[in-house]
């Protein structure tokens, strides 16, 4: 196969900008998107794809909202809880959604000391993602448990609309499992860290691929998905 | 147009990121069964989808059986006659083309097409196909169960399609549903291995504009069916639920044998539009890779660059998007509000726009091109035709007016089968008969291939053909028997006898085609490297079939886009992709 050495234009390479430089790099060669890997592109578009998941599930809810005849019960009442005497509306979302949002700070700091192969802040930043993680999908459990003790059920609501609970479990408890998988993979990513395994170029045991310090962005960027699909279940579930 | 101008007098620019070890098998295990190689990956898919739509298949001699002669075979009642009827739509459409033309056609041809050594990701692809496999399992496991396979319906509606009364709702459409979740979770990850890969990983040289048709058309579906597929899963997951936990997503306060159900306030109309945000693109997730890869085959074998490439492209982008925004025309007849009627039928009328541009574009490729009449250029001639004759009466029943009367009769049986049906098919089989040298080594028979194309072809229009005389009689669709109608002659019933026979002789003439698929594997020409003389990177691989890795040692470098044949001057009448050499004619700027 001929290939001869290529000159090299510079013109071709000196910087554009907005949508000049959008323009060359999609009519370029090999990589539509200059500065990002296979699996920072992958994420990304994994990514849209999910956002459709989610949009269908949010539609679906708003539509048995409106069809269901039987009166919504008001989220306000509904998620309130007793402290000390005074009844405190949506206090538990509210310290649930603190902590995903905090945990989503953690996130971009480890991802921040991972670039700058800080390997013990790095996984010990993604440990403390864990754990808020975990302490969310902890407070969704005490939530769930909370409901089905009085008596909502996925085909059944003593409080209302029978849809209230369908669309609440659904769609709390897919988020939620998507925030559990982002825990195991947190979990199994900061051990690779900590080992060092990106700095030795160790092999993954399934893909026997090197791995790099950029998992832990492509980590961040499912990780501040998740949070942001539960700033919209937020919203549209708790706040409507 | 510098995406177009052949290339030699450009840089082509360095390579952009080091090269990606890949992974190499130790065992016969590892290379051939759980292989992370797309080319293995590939033709385990198509065998796969072959195999279960060959079941397809069966199930539509056994409808036919039915139709074409009522109460002769006491096997097939009313239950049965569903059942046949929701498993075939469902493989056909999504466990056989789907899964063909993505799963097969994409894992094989795109990492060949654009350059690249493999997959970006073959550890998930993997994955992707034995996930697919588990779902084609689960779906053959329903056949198996007590009460069988669902009666639903391709379209699984709801309320009716968990309900009793419905064959298979014991465990069928829970087989069905999990099923189908399982096949969008399997090819999630290829799918986003064929994206990223186009994107991503291209050749030196191979920018999106010089892309062959056949990468463009696999693409863009591909990209089409991850942005779908979500509103199945969704819709198949409620429904799971309406079904197992007696949620009220899509089931209505209903009374059933004097019993009122427990269900109540939900809305079916729900499921419909999921579906359908689902089904429509779904229609052109098989039908674009066809446009991409008979594209490729007409150019190839009438020795003509493809005319108008760049509109080429932009069709199949604009078709992708816009099916996305005439979903419900498939619900006319459901309850709508007539402004919402008028705008799916415009936009629906206006998809006819970029559609025809690409009908042209073949029908002047072809124009005083130097026409061999192989075997794949056969099947490529045949699509164009059918796919024209099913997309006019696609115009039919885009419009509100004209799709009620035709609404659930024959005519609409008709038309899908034409449109997305026969037409896919026969590009499949000419992308089967084109490309089975480079997969193989050996040319398929032509006698065989020749017997095989006539009778599907001709076969396939004495099938469909009298179905748009049924519809427009007025026959219902889903019906297992006629019975005694008044405005049913007793033409009509002949002619249900006769497409019967016919659907039968076609069917065999299929047996002929894998015959040809096994026999050849031993018994064909070799077919050395490049035996169509085709410009495209896959027929330029050092070895054939293509070793691990594609490429050898060094990868390819394009310097031209892929369709300089006829070129004066070359020695060969034709410049493939990677040739360096200046152009020494007009062909490559002449679109």
């Amino acid at each position: 196969m001929p290939d001869s050495t290529p000159t090299h234009a510079q013109a071709a390479m000196a910087p554009q900008a907005g949508w000049q430089s959008l323009v060359a790099d999609w009519s370029s060669d090999q990589r539509a998107f200059k500065s990002a890997s296979w699996g920072k592109a992958m994420m990304w578009i994994f990514l849209l794809s999910d956002t459709f998941i989610f949009g269908c599930f949010l539609l679906a809810y708003m539509t048995v909202r409106m069809s269901t005849t039987v009166p919504w019960p008001n989220p306000s009442e509904v998620f309130a809880l007793e402290i000390a005497g005074t009844n405190l509306p949506l206090i538990l979302i509210a310290i649930m959604t603190f902590v995903l949002i905090s945990s989503s700070g953690t996130m971009a700091m480890a991802v921040n000391y991972g670039y700058r192969r800080d390997r013990v802040k790095t996984a010990v930043l993604m440990l403390v993602t864990a754990a808020f993680g975990a302490t969310f999908v902890g407070m969704q459990a005490f939530e769930w448990s909370k409901l089905i003790h009085e008596g909502v059920r996925p085909w059944e609501n003593p409080l209302g609309a029978p849809q209230f609970g369908a669309a609440f479990f659904m769609i709390t408890g897919f988020h939620g499992t998507h925030v559990t998988i982002g825990v195991i993979f947190l979990l199994i990513i900061a051990r690779k860290v900590w080992r060092g395994d990106f700095d030795q170029e160790r092999r993954g045991f399934f893909t026997s691929r090197k791995g790099r310090y950029e998992v832990v962005e492509i980590m961040g960027l499912y990780w501040h998905f998740v949070d942001l699909v539960w700033v919209f279940i937020f919203a549209l579930f708790y706040l409507w | 147009m510098s995406g177009m101008a052949p290339g030699a007098d450009q840089a082509i620019p360095p390579a952009e990121t080091a090269e990606v070890e890949l992974y190499h098998p130790h065992s016969w295990l590892t290379k051939y069964v759980f292989s992370q190689d797309a080319k293995v990956i590939g033709i385990q898919y198509s065998l796969t989808a072959i195999a279960i739509g060959m079941v397809a298949l069966v199930l539509s001699w056994l409808m036919r059986l039915q139709l074409g002669f009522p109460g002769t075979f006491s096997f097939i009642d009313a239950n049965t006659y569903y059942q046949f009827i929701t498993m075939h739509g469902m493989i056909m459409v999504v466990y056989l083309l789907t899964a063909l033309f993505l799963g097969g056609f994409g894992n094989y041809l795109i990492p060949l097409m654009v350059g690249a050594r493999d997959m970006v990701f073959p550890y998930v692809n993997m994955l992707s196909y034995w996930i697919y496999l588990l779902a084609v399992l689960v779906l053959v496991a329903s056949f198996f169960v007590p009460g069988g396979p669902t009666g639903a319906g391709w379209t699984l509606y709801p309320p009716q399609a968990i309900l009793s009364g419905t064959p298979g709702q014991e465990w069928g459409i829970i087989l069905m549903l999990l099923s189908l979740a399982l096949f969008i979770i399997g090819f999630t990850m290829g799918g986003l291995n064929y994206a990223v890969t186009v994107l991503q990983a291209r050749a030196r040289g191979m920018t999106l504009m010089r892309m062959p048709l056949t990468v463009w058309g696999i693409f863009t579906a591909t990209v089409m069916a991850l942005l779908a597929f979500p509103a199945l899963f969704v819709g198949a997951v409620m429904m799971l639920f309406d079904r197992l936990l007696g949620t009220s997503f899509f089931m209505p306060t209903l009374v059933e044998m004097g019993q009122q159900l427990r269900y109540g306030g939900g809305s079916p109309i729900l499921f419909q539009h999921l579906f359908w945000f689902f089904g429509h693109p779904e229609v052109y997730i098989v039908a674009l890779p066809a446009f991409g890869i008979v594209s490729d085959l007409i150019s190839t074998h009438a020795r003509r660059n493809i005319f108008g490439y760049r509109m080429m492209v932009w069709a199949i982008v604009i078709i992708g998007a816009l099916s996305f925004v005439v979903w419900a025309h498939h619900m006319y007849v459901s309850g709508m509000h007539p402004y919402f009627g008028f705008f799916f039928a415009t936009t629906t009328l206006i998809i006819a726009i970029p559609t025809a541009i690409k009908v042209y574009n073949w029908v002047l490729t072809l124009w005083r091109g130097n026409i061999h009449l192989t075997l794949p250029m056969l099947f490529a001639l045949a699509f164009i035709v059918t796919f024209v004759n099913g997309g006019l009466t696609g115009l039919f029943l885009g419009n509100v007016v004209v799709d009620v009367p035709l609404s659930d009769t024959m005519f609409v049986v008709a038309h899908f089968h034409m449109v997305m049906g026969v037409a896919p098919i026969l590009v499949i089989f000419g992308g089967i008969y084109h490309w089975y040298p480079k997969i193989t080594g050996r040319m398929m028979n032509e006698a065989m291939g020749q017997f095989h194309f006539w009778v599907t072809f001709l076969g396939a229009y004495a099938i469909f053909f009298p179905m748009h005389y049924l519809g427009l009689l007025g026959i219902p669709r889903r019906y297992h028997e006629l019975g005694e109608m008044s405005f049913v002659p007793a033409s009509a019933h002949d002619l249900n006898a006769f497409i019967s026979i016919v659907a039968l002789v076609v069917g065999f003439a299929q047996l002929v085609f894998l015959f040809n698929l096994a026999w050849s594997l031993r018994h064909g020409r070799l077919a050395g490297g490049n035996p169509w003389n085709a410009t495209t990177l896959e027929w330029q691989t050092p070895e054939t079939p293509p070793g691990h890795g594609n490429w050898g040692k060094e990868l390819p470098v394009v310097y031209r886009w892929a369709y300089d044949y006829s070129v004066p001057g070359a020695e060969q009448d034709y410049l493939p992709q990677n040739h360096p050499g200046p152009a020494r004619g007009t062909a490559g700027t002449a679109a």
